[in-house]
């Protein structure tokens, strides 16, 4: 069974604030849904399906169904990091199609900045039962920057890419968060910034890596039958796909991601090619996240994502291929250090023609969605959906 | 930049079906974990094949030789370290550092060797230095 045109996002939402100091976690997913569904024209009685991630307070879904007063007959709190979301979209879709749920809701909140949480430097145990990996790791120092480094220096030592061609992922960011009121970083930044901010993990800078921020944000993926009653513009679901990539025993490749496996697989049910992607959101923890992802995902050859993205091809109105045109998370918001669900929102603002005029892309009709979570690293959750303006 | 300052090293969260590899970092060997059925080694050690699915494993002693498969160096901490991946003689890429060394001329695939460093109370962790 294919998901493609089984389902549509009727309602988007994103947590304006950026630093939640008096807000509960619970207060900013409920506040996200509100407005999720209040953009899609729907209440919070329509609701039937339930999707969250570990964001949510509580064990699963169960507290925060309670907390908001849904009746789900569906429920999915699949935890791939901060990929969750685009994920939950697929699953959405998937549950939809199969008669289980007629409008699904998905939200993320987090306050990392609030809780004044060490996000990208300090080796972090899970506590409680231990992994199995975490004897074998946890002792060493990994972080979320090292690992993502660690792939930066592979992919430089395999294919000569360059601090300067990671830090144009930077500036193409920093270009689109100028027009973002809400963005953490609005300044435009220049090559020479990136590489010059100082080192955190080689070959990372400080400028090579995301926001830390607060915040949240919702979406809501309904059956046709109820898109086609609201007043909404219809953005259609026509691929998605996940994967979990791992160290495979010990025969770990740092040179790409599970974004190999989850472009193919959506493209392929999508019926498309990525030279006919419009807009891309591609998750951004760091410029080499997106510089593995775009290879993987098919937009250019392995090993060439440093020619691809250098030069301000990824800049809406100048480049090739518009990425992040809300500031992603490298300038604008990575809400509870999870990227995913705000990666599928600006898609969305894309295909509805409600970017920002300076960075909306013409004639989108056709755009992708990308998410990593877990760590790039060390074992990683990739998903990937495709959306068509109907 | 050299190592100077000392890093404080927290014990492993050891489990009984891998006593035995920490068992023998106390002696100063690394363990890796051989699949009997396939042929082929894997880490971290699991007592099912990650390969074949058979439960048909032992320990083999590692000869603590392999290269830098990658690397970074973290500027950040308060004792900078550098995090890695070595690729072992035996085949299998490990989570470790690069110690005792001029982190500023660490490059990948470079050759390095087996070292044990002492952790907060627990067993030595197997890590590795230029050879």
């Amino acid at each position: 069974m294919s998901i493609k045109g089984k389902a549509y996002i009727a309602g988007i939402y994103e947590h304006p604030t950026r630093l939640a100091k008096d807000i509960s976690l619970a207060q900013i997913h409920a506040q996200c849904a509100k407005g999720a569904l209040e953009d899609a024209g729907l209440t919070k009685d329509d609701v039937d399906g339930y999707f969250c991630a570990g964001d949510a307070p509580g064990l699963g879904p169960m507290s925060m169904v309670e907390y908001m007063g849904l009746k789900p007959r569906h429920v999915d709190s699949t935890d791939t990091g901060g990929s969750s979301y685009v994920l939950h979209v697929g699953h959405a879709a998937e549950a939809i199609a199969a008669g289980k749920c007629k409008v699904a809701l998905i939200t993320l909140a987090g306050r990392p900045r609030a809780e004044g949480m060490a996000t990208g430097t300090v080796p972090r145990s899970r506590g409680g039962t231990p992994t199995p990996d975490e004897p074998f790791e946890f002792p060493y120092g990994p972080t979320v920057v090292n690992m993502y480094a660690m792939c930066a220096m592979r992919h430089m030592y395999e294919y000569g890419t360059t601090s300067e061609q990671l830090a144009w992922i930077k500036v193409a960011a920093s270009h689109h968060a100028q027009y973002n009121p809400h963005a953490l970083l609005k300044d435009v930044v220049t090559v020479e910034e990136v590489v010059n901010s100082p080192m955190i993990s080689d070959p990372l800078h400080r400028l090579d890596c995301c926001v830390i921020t607060d915040g949240g944000g919702a979406i809501v993926v309904v059956a046709p039958e109820i898109a086609a009653k609201l007043k909404r513009p219809k953005v259609k679901l026509l691929g998605a796909s996940e994967f979990v990539k791992t160290q495979m025993g010990g025969k770990v490749d740092l040179t790409y991601s599970g974004a190999r496996f989850t472009g193919a697989a959506a493209f392929a049910e999508a019926g498309v090619k990525p030279a006919d992607i419009k807009y891309a959101s591609i998750y951004d923890s760091f410029t080499i996240t997106v510089l593995m992802q775009l290879e993987d995902l098919g937009f250019c050859e392995k090993g060439k994502g440093g020619a691809f993205v250098a030069d301000g091809n990824l800049i809406a109105g100048t480049g090739k291929l518009p990425f992040n045109t809300d500031g992603g998370g490298l300038c604008s918001n990575h809400p509870g250090n999870r990227g995913g669900l705000t990666k599928v929102l600006e898609a969305v603002r894309q295909l509805r023609g409600e970017a920002h005029p300076k960075v909306q892309v013409p004639n989108c009709n056709l755009a992708i969605a990308h998410g990593t979570g877990g760590s790039l690293g060390l074992r990683h959750g990739s998903a990937t959906v495709i959306l068509e303006r109907e | 930049m050299a190592e100077t300052k000392e890093r404080k090293l927290p014990a492993p969260a050891i489990s009984d079906e891998t006593q035995a590899y920490w068992d023998a970092a106390g002696k100063g060997k690394l363990l890796v974990r051989k699949c009997t059925s396939c042929g082929q080694v894997h880490h971290y050690p699991r007592t099912i094949c990650p390969f074949c699915f058979s439960d048909k494993t032992e320990w083999v002693e590692a000869s603590g030789k392999g290269t830098i498969y990658s690397f970074s160096v973290m500027r950040r901490a308060p004792v900078p370290y550098a995090m890695a991946y070595v690729t072992l003689a035996e085949g299998p890429r490990m989570v470790t550092n690069i110690v005792d060394c001029d982190f500023d001329k660490l490059k990948c695939e470079q050759p390095v060797k087996l070292v044990f460093k002492p952790t907060d109370g627990g067993p030595p962790l197997p890590m590795f230095t230029p050879a």
